[in-house]
């Protein structure tokens, strides 16, 4: 059998890092001889791009906003040169791209593992409390505006502080009116409408990254509790926990929605040990790489999925397990660069038991 | 999970660092430290306490049984044994 080809997206890898960097690290424990990981990069200078030991080649993509066309052109030049096998994508934004075009990526002989659009929409924050009902969960009060007039009177709903939250990105926390205005018009530029107004509930943040197998089943699953946050609010440090109650809240959501495909819990423990449902991820985080060395290779299972198999459930995770972030000066050539703005892509010659 | 489960999954190392594996949090103790948290853990008395501290320490049994009340207080401070929590002594 020929060793496969996985491409990977999400190469970016800065203070507010994409996870493309340890899906990446992921494949690499447990790699077939032969197996190559391809990089899908949006920006010359992601990181990732540059990671010597982790990626094979290189690729831009253009940004799947601009033209469906164009972005499923750019996929088959990629697949005509390396022959991929398997699809991973990690950013929310290329998400829907990715769904609707499963059909001519299969056509092409490229496997994917996704969720439906049906499944993609109710985990959106607009749908959180309607998922919330569904699965049994409890989520913090929240309303959906459209207006600084709606606004102005959602405190009646959901009282001051809370969070105001973009549709894809972003949460400030308000205590009144005038910070809850500047706070929607932030937003609203940077993501339109709507937006979600969030209670802020006081407690410990966790996290539990999984993966759902489209049955309602959880294939694996890892509890994270962040140790570390820096100002925007990701997890610089994290620590492995021990949590069946935090694991049950995966389980129903992945029971409830039938999820097909990776994703990442957010929760808070409140004061009294309530878990309330701050927001589903619909791909696997950053923190993944902390997930396989505790032992549940999501990436693997992923690709595993994708061609076809059906990986075992894995229930056992080492707790205790750690990751802490580290920023480092990786040196590059100026070559490199050149091919990555000039040809949009960098081969590189294959790594030691890969080739 | 209650609090007196969390005290009994306590990871609990020689060098008195102590790891909440359902939370995530990490303390450190001094060696009396140690012993007391061991000893709570196990369901010992305050009188049981009092002794080990003795024999490990020789420290005057008093003393000892004032600081093992202002633990076990810090302790409930930290969630990890009942508000109504009590040694016997």
């Amino acid at each position: 059998m020929r060793a496969k080809t996985i491409a990977v997206t999400g190469m970016n890898a800065t203070d507010n890092p994409a996870p493309g960097v340890g899906v990446m690290r992921s494949l690499r424990e447990g790699a077939l001889p032969g197996e190559q990981h391809i990089g899908l990069a949006y920006d010359a200078l992601d990181p990732g791009i540059y990671a010597k030991d982790l990626v094979s080649d290189v690729f831009l993509l253009p940004y799947p906003s601009s033209s469906l066309e164009v972005y499923l052109a750019r996929l088959e030049y990629i697949h005509e040169r390396v022959g991929i096998d398997v699809i991973i994508p990690t950013l929310d934004a290329e998400l829907p791209a990715f769904i609707s075009s499963q059909a001519e990526l299969r056509s092409m002989g490229i496997g994917t593992f996704l969720p439906t659009r049906e499944q993609l929409d109710l985990r959106s924050k607009a749908n959180l409390a309607d998922l919330g009902r569904r699965a049994g969960l409890d989520v913090p009060e929240a309303a959906v505006v459209t207006s600084v007039h709606e606004l102005a009177r959602v405190h009646e709903r959901v009282p001051y502080p809370f969070f105001v939250k973009g549709v894809f990105y972003g949460a400030k926390l308000v205590t009144c009116l005038d910070e809850a205005i500047a706070a929607f018009h932030h937003v609203v530029a940077q993501w339109g409408v709507p937006v979600i107004v969030q209670a802020a509930v006081a407690g410990e943040e966790l996290n539990v990254i999984g993966l759902g197998d489209g049955e309602g089943g959880l294939l694996g699953a890892v509890p994270m509790k962040k140790l570390v946050i820096t100002d925007k609010g990701k997890g610089w440090a994290g620590i492995t926990i021990k949590d069946p109650e935090l694991l049950a809240v995966a389980e129903r959501f992945v029971k409830a929605s039938r999820w097909r495909g990776p994703f990442e819990v957010e929760v808070i423990r409140d004061r009294r040990g309530r878990y309330q449902l701050l927001e589903i991820n619909p791909r696997l985080p950053a923190w993944v790489h902390l997930a396989t060395a505790a032992g549940v290779n999501l990436p693997r299972a992923i690709a595993e999925l994708a061609l076809g198999g059906r990986p075992k459930a894995m229930r056992d995770y080492d707790v205790g397990k750690m990751f802490v972030r580290i920023s480092i000066d990786q040196i590059a050539s100026i070559e490199d660069m050149e091919r990555i703005v000039m040809a949009g892509e960098v081969r590189k010659p294959r790594l030691a038991g890969a080739a | 999970m209650s609090q007196s489960n969390q005290l009994a999954n306590l990871a609990i190392s020689e060098t008195g660092f102590v790891f909440d594996p359902t939370t995530g949090a990490t303390f450190t103790v001094n060696a009396t430290g140690l012993v007391v948290l061991r000893a709570l853990r196990d369901g010992s008395s305050i009188d049981r306490i009092v002794e080990l501290l003795d024999e490990e320490f020789a420290s005057a049994s008093k003393v000892a049984r004032d600081e093992v009340r202002d633990f076990v207080h810090a302790l409930r401070g930290h969630g990890l044994v009942p508000t109504e929590f009590e040694v016997e002594s």
